[in-house]
């Protein structure tokens, strides 16, 4: 039920084509919304801790394992340089694997769900 | 000719062309999906590249290649928050923002929550974030072009504040997003042009050994290898287990702050499709990590080639590092006069990159009045668009004309923390609210509310109560302390009280629509009722 006292035409604009309400609540209960939340939660969840963990790691060593950072590699590269290059290299990459999970495996069922709605929302 | 000269002659160029590029945006924004969000119709390459117009402020450009080759390593770390950031933003919040939202970062909260109290507080943090942003880059302009021009009275750098802000009202006020995004994408060309540019004549110099050019930049610190390592701005050894948590306190509001910059947000608005607005977060991140890939160059090169004591003995905070190896690595490779036209380039540039970030700070700001304060809340939706644009553009005057004024008054104020700042409120009160709205079900008004309040008071109440404010000898107030908070950011604590605000307000009130969760979940991730990109 909503408690809303005022409505916010801003947010939710009014249209002609406008769905009730009641529908996107058998959207979201269907299996089709379902298997599209957990692919994309799936991925962005466990991501999202993942590279925040990873720069807190690098944060913490920059503050707490100065000699460690400080280790030599090749010339005057260290590791300080290595692991922050590295965080460039992360970035990079979680944005590619991303955007190739988006593509194949959420677009096309959030497309498939979008088509649906907009067909019933004609229908009606 | 001398440098200056030329400097001003390239800015001038920029300003023409920005100004025509304004003008004729002007003529093609007729509604306000238009003035508010460019009528949706640039491509995700283009909103790429405005975010990255957007985001690489002087602080970035001047700041960290400044920073690098005064502290080294110190510098990085920056950078890295700053780039990882994005991921936030990609992963979390600009597809299903801009399925779900209209015009501002507001739109997305007030979805399923009482309209009035929480575009109230997203409005008053919007306006709050924009004007710590806004206020901060006005200064540096000042600072600019003394460094840079060699104009040292007040009254010359209030000249140039006014100057900055005059165009940047011009802009927002005429072009509106169209003529803002358009501006974004000149300046980020310049920016990378500049910016690479040097680079390449860097490098050169050291035959492309990145090893050699750190050896010689660790030389010329007179710091050794110490100034390739960590610890010689940040946690230094000196300042002890403080050092070490406000380091970790500025890591979380940098990789936080990003996803709840309202001037970011809005960018999302400006595409047709959330795929679209993944593409400009993809091109975006392409974009920011280059530069900073190349910042990196530009700072210990200015190191290695100028010299740290040079740099200090010209800007203390490394203010002009970028610009002096420009005119150094010029001299070295093409003689006086390569020296003179790159100096000039790169100076052109930074002005460049100012007003296209006060610009984008600007229309946000002023959106937000307009859309949240002035139709939603005062008018209670029954504002109609030709108000709400007129409202627009006169708070954008107002923001500008305000922004002026304390610009030139601040002008002898240490006021690089309000960035800082500007991402520790983002990531404190913005941030959770718009997590907690996109996947909470249980979320609503009075959590969104203090979640708000909690972040944005949190933050601001630490940086007053701390040692950038009052009690040492670079605070705000050299002569009186009033300072407990150890910490110079107030992440650590500003951001898990923020969350916690937002889940403790949500628990305490008995609000809960579950029905228009089921709307936003299934908008957001499907995009059905997503607003469409206008045909002209």
């Amino acid at each position: 039920m909503s408690l809303q006292k005022d409505d916010d035409p801003g947010a939710a604009p009014a249209r002609a084509d406008a769905l009730p309400g009641e529908v996107y609540a058998t959207v979201q209960a269907g299996e089709d919304f379902q298997e599209l939340r957990r692919r994309f939660r799936r991925f962005a969840f466990p991501m999202t801790a993942a590279f925040l963990g990873w720069y807190l790691l690098y944060v913490v060593l920059s503050g707490w394992a100065r000699d460690f950072m400080g280790t030599e590699l090749v010339g005057s590269i260290n590791v300080a340089l290595v692991f922050g290059l590295l965080q460039f290299v992360s970035t990079f990459l979680i944005a590619w694997l991303y955007s190739r999970h988006a593509d194949n495996k959420t677009d096309p069922l959030a497309a498939k769900l979008r088509s649906e709605l907009e067909e019933a929302s004609h229908g009606s | 000719m001398d440098h200056e000269a030329l400097a001003i002659i390239l800015f001038l160029l920029f300003v023409a062309g920005t100004l025509v590029i304004t003008v004729w945006a002007s003529r093609n924004t007729r509604d306000a999906a238009d003035f508010y969000a460019g009528g949706r119709s640039f491509s995700g390459v283009q909103n790429g590249m405005a975010i990255g117009g957007d985001y690489m402020s002087a602080a970035s450009f001047l700041g960290i290649a400044g920073l690098i080759a005064l502290y080294g390593y110190d510098g990085f770390l920056y950078s890295i928050g700053f780039l990882v950031a994005w991921l936030v933003a990609l992963l979390l919040v600009a597809e299903l923002m801009r399925n779900s939202g209209k015009y501002t970062m507001a739109d997305v909260l007030a979805f399923r929550m009482s309209p009035r109290p929480v575009r109230t507080a997203a409005g008053v943090s919007t306006i709050t974030v924009s004007i710590f942003y806004l206020l901060a880059q006005m200064v540096g302009a000042g600072a600019l072009v003394a460094l840079l021009f060699g104009f040292t009275s007040d009254f010359a750098k209030a000249a140039t504040i006014v100057l900055v802000g005059v165009l940047m009202i011009v802009y927002v006020v005429v072009g509106g997003m169209k003529g803002t995004t358009w501006v974004q994408i000149v300046k980020a060309v310049l920016l990378m042009g500049g910016a690479t540019l040097v680079t390449v004549l860097v490098l050169a110099k050291f035959g492309f050994n990145l090893s050699t050019l750190l050896r010689d930049a660790a030389e010329q610190s007179g710091k050794g290898g110490q100034f390739l390592e960590p610890g010689l701005r940040y946690a230094t050894e000196a300042q002890g287990l403080a050092g070490k948590l406000d380091l970790i306190s500025l890591g979380l509001a940098l990789v936080l702050g990003t996803a709840g910059l309202p001037h970011i947000l809005i960018r999302f608005y400006t595409v047709p499709t959330a795929r679209d607005a993944r593409k400009s977060v993809l091109w975006g991140i392409g974009i920011i990590g280059t530069f900073y890939l190349l910042t990196l160059v530009l700072g210990f090169g200015a190191a290695a080639l100028v010299g740290s004591a040079e740099i200090a003995e010209a800007n203390p905070a490394g203010n002009t590092a970028a610009p002096q190896l420009a005119q150094r690595v010029g001299e070295l490779i093409f003689g006086d006069v390569g020296g003179t036209i790159l100096l000039a380039i790169i100076a052109a540039v930074a002005f460049a990159t100012i007003l296209a970030v006060v610009a984008g700070l600007t229309l946000a700001s002023s959106s937000s009045f307009a859309h949240d304060l002035y139709a939603h809340v005062i008018k209670r939706g029954q504002a109609t668009e030709r108000e709400e644009i007129r409202v627009a553009r006169i708070s954008a005057f107002v923001i500008g004309a305000v922004a002026i004024v304390l610009g030139i008054f601040a002008q002898r104020l240490n006021v690089a923390f309000l960035v800082a700042l500007a991402f520790a409120v983002a990531a404190s009160g913005n941030l959770p609210a718009i997590l907690y709205s996109l996947f909470w079900k249980r979320f609503n008004t009075a959590g969104a509310v203090a979640a708000i309040y909690g972040g944005l008071g949190s933050a601001v109440l630490l940086v007053i109560f701390s040692p950038v404010v009052s009690g040492t000898e670079k605070a705000l107030f050299t002569d009186v302390d009033f300072s407990w908070f150890p910490l110079e950011n107030p992440g650590i604590v500003s951001i898990p009280f923020g969350f916690l605000c937002g889940w403790l307000g949500t628990v305490l009130s008995k609000e809960h629509n579950a029905q228009k969760y089921a709307e936003i979940e299934v908008r957001s991730l499907t995009g059905v009722g997503a607003e469409k990109a206008t045909p002209h």
